[in-house]
């Protein structure tokens, strides 16, 4: 337990403001040091500006007894201590607060901008910016190796493939990979600003559009939150189809993974099957809704298309025909020595590093912790249902890629199970008013790991601050050490295992 | 070494006979919309209003339809008493300028092909390289799924390539956000000319769901010129396809 004393909640379940205790900046930043020595992690850390100061609130997981822990502090000033060096999992949480609010981190190791985008506080800024000037985004201080025969490797923002823009700095020793920094906010659309000023009618399109490949988890999140701080509930049938979508979601991403890691160590059969079969999960989620990527499908109280008997039979024949094919292309994976020879120890992450980096879902569970939402924090149909957690214990490209594989056939068992047991009733309630002054964290596990919102609403019961934290947020850092006396070349085949988000962590 | 061969003839040919068969797309797809003009009552304003994009606003005809701003969601389908609005399962929904993105429901005209000359460049052999400048990743994922042996895009001689200097031309995801605005600047500096810029989503054509925010500019043609326009948040494969083989003159009609 921690020493003072924080809000217990759990996942999806509002609870007064009032009732979120405010410490000492020092006395909150001891819990968060804390957390990770007791068994939990800090799921989210931002600040909300209050008056002339800034808010900090601070949101920690504790896995095993199934509950959030929230405290605050507040920050006067235009600086904090910075506790990066004691607890390096808030390493990233504490240089947004530093580029958002314009706070100085003092002492952090690490202190540079995170997305490149105007402090929200005009007149401050945490670099030393003049501050009227924007950031320019991929300049910065990038840590440096210096010697004989020591190089640097730039890449990006724009890359070779058909994919998001981030900017990759490698030192090198050779081909050997000394440190690989990653440089973001190419893809900052500004969105948890969005949520709160803008129309009221586009805050769900842009949380389905967070991030692209994730839109059932992050609406799934937003709803959750909604239906939180409002008392609303959604209805048992909608919640069960929102947990085969959320799955669906999965198959399509670890499928499509599994294709490309093929694609990338030159072993082109199972890229080419895997690369068609991630188009038919894709496909049965426009069964469901029209669109292969769930938009339009979940909303809050519910969701807002129902499946006839008939629908549920042509998903069912469609879901047993796409196993089949999946469970022969992904199999040569595993019988193909070549393959293999590449996958294993190649990025690895060691369970003490993710564990301290706080690294979530798929590259937490490959490095063997037992990391899944949908069986620590459960809620809507994992509270009825639980989906076995798997875990390996390499955390090496061959760990992420035969994760997945486990992830595929857990997802197509639990769908074919409630596609027979669907419960009766209505798809869709309408949701209450947001009350006042409420606070509710919603969490989600999607396929790359857990999603956080955390939303606070303010007396006349609108929406005053919206927190997304992707699990790309966490895991980037993972990916970066997992290349580590590495060679360069292994870059995208361990690029590819972790396939994190670019644009869920720019926002 | 008999796996593969045996997993091979297991997994079959897969590829689509697009364009020689029309796609068939699932029941609740949203392809162009319809509009039951008789039914409007031209005087509620509901879908007007329910739009998230401002894509729809009312003539004396009836609604009228931005697709390039349209995010083919449902929000005005709900709001409209009348029942007026629907979406067909029409896939084709690109056209050469934004304008011919407008719409009082029903199919679009056919898109038009490059000219003469620029046909006689492209229209065997097309490479493009893809900016992604605040794109989702969701238009992201469905060009790149027109790689797989679905759509196997390489049989229509058009490729993805790795770098700016070997392309024709740019395909633009993304509403281009102020991080993006340079390199991407840069980008179509760096391909040679004549080249063609190809804006494929709601987002690369007007900003969309983003249109007006400080953190993006409002689409591809804010910044460089724009040659296609492919609407859809984000297009189906096939509309993103349809939209580059009418651009090159290999579908007609």
């Amino acid at each position: 337990m921690t020493d003072i004393s924080l809000a217990r909640l759990h996942n999806g379940v509002a609870v007064p403001l009032g009732k979120v205790p405010t410490h000492p900046l020092a006395d909150l930043q001891a819990a968060l040091i804390a957390a990770p020595t007791q068994h939990r992690r800090v799921a989210a850390y931002f600040g909300r500006p209050l008056g002339d100061a800034i808010e900090l609130v601070a949101v920690i997981a504790a896995d095993q007894e199934g509950w959030l822990e929230v405290g605050r502090a507040i920050v006067h000033g235009d600086a904090f201590a910075s506790i990066t060096t004691a607890c390096p999992q808030v390493h990233l949480f504490e240089r947004e607060i530093a580029e958002t609010w314009g706070l100085a981190p003092v002492g952090h190791p690490w202190s540079k901008p995170v997305r490149f985008v105007r402090s929200r506080r005009a007149g401050h800024g945490a670099f030393g910016q003049p501050t009227e000037a924007p950031l320019t985004v991929g300049v910065t201080d990038f840590y440096r190796v210096e010697g004989e025969e020591v190089h640097e490797v730039a890449v990006g923002p724009v890359h070779a493939g058909v994919i998001e823009p981030g900017h990759f700095r490698f030192q090198c020793y050779g081909e050997q990979v000394l440190h690989l920094e990653i440089s973001l906010g190419y893809q900052h659309r500004g969105i948890e600003h969005a949520v709160i000023d803008g129309p009221k009618q586009r805050v769900i399109h842009q949380l389905e559009t967070l991030a692209g490949d994730t839109t059932i988890g992050h609406t799934s999140a937003y709803c959750q939150a909604v239906e939180g701080l409002s008392g609303s509930h959604a209805p048992a049938r909608a919640q069960a189809l929102r947990g085969i979508a959320l799955e669906l979601e999965r198959l399509a991403n670890h499928t499509g993974d599994l294709g490309a890691l093929a694609g990338d160590v030159g072993f082109l059969p199972t890229a080419a099957y895997c690369g068609r079969l991630r188009g038919d999960f894709l496909n049965l989620t426009a069964q469901l809704c029209g669109s292969r990527f769930g938009r339009g499908l979940v909303r809050p109280g519910g969701v807002a298309f129902d499946v006839d008997a008939e629908r549920i039979r042509d998903v069912q024949t469609k879901l047993d025909a796409a196993l089949r094919d999946v469970k022969s292309a992904v199999r040569l994976l595993w019988t193909t020595a070549s393959v293999q020879a590449r996958f294993e120890d190649t990025g690895p992450v060691s369970a003490n590093m993710a564990r301290e980096l706080g690294l979530v879902g798929l590259a937490a569970r490959a490095s063997g912790l037992r990391r899944d939402v949908r069986k620590s924090h459960p809620s809507g149909i994992f509270q009825f249902v639980h989906i076995p957690l798997s875990t390996w214990h390499t955390g090496d490209v061959f760990a992420r890629a035969y994760l997945r594989w486990l992830e595929i056939e857990r997802s197509v068992a639990f769908i074919k199970k409630q596609l027979t047991e669907l419960p009766s009733g209505t798809t869709r309630r309408a949701c209450n008013p947001l009350r006042p002054e409420q606070l509710c964290v919603s969490l989600v596990e999607g396929w790359r790991g857990e999603i956080c919102h955390v939303a606070m609403t303010d007396p006349s019961g609108a929406l005053a601050t919206y927190k997304v934290v992707d699990p790309s947020f966490h895991n980037w850092t993972g990916l970066a050490m997992s290349l580590r006396n590495q060679q360069i070349s292994d870059f995208p085949l361990c690029n590819k295992s972790f396939n994190l988000s670019y644009c869920g962590h720019d926002l | 070494m008999f796996r593969p061969l045996a997993t091979r003839i297991m997994q079959g040919h897969r590829t689509s006979r697009y364009p020689r068969v029309a796609p068939t797309l699932p029941d609740r797809f949203r392809g162009a919309p319809t509009v039951d003009a008789a039914k409007c009552t031209r005087s509620c304003q509901a879908c007007v209003a329910a739009c998230p994009t401002g894509a729809l606003s009312l003539s004396e005809r009836g609604p009228v339809f931005d697709l390039g701003r349209c995010l083919f969601c449902t929000d005005c389908i709900e709001a409209c008493p009348q029942k007026a609005l629907g979406f067909s399962r029409d896939h084709r929904l690109s056209a050469r300028t934004h304008a011919e993105l407008v719409t009082h429901g029903g199919p679009l005209p056919a898109t038009r092909a490059l000219d003469k000359k620029m046909k006689k460049l492209f229209g065997r052999s097309l490479k493009l390289r893809q900016v992604s400048a605040g794109g989702c990743n969701a238009c992201e994922a469905d060009v790149n799924v027109l790689s797989t042996i679905v759509f196997d895009l390489g049989r229509f001689g058009i490729q993805v390539v790795a770098s700016p200097r070997h392309a024709d031309g740019l395909l633009v995801t993304g509403p281009v956000t102020e991080n993006m605005k340079r390199a991407l600047e840069k980008t179509y500096a760096a391909v040679p000319n004549p080249k063609i810029v190809i804006a494929t989503g709601a987002c690369a054509i007007s900003g969309g769901i983003y249109a007006e925010r400080p953190e993006t500019h409002n689409g591809a043609d804010s910044v460089v010129p724009v040659d296609l326009y492919i609407a859809g948040c984000p297009p189906h494969p096939f509309t993103i396809l349809d939209g580059l083989l009418r651009l090159t003159g290999r579908l007609a009609g």
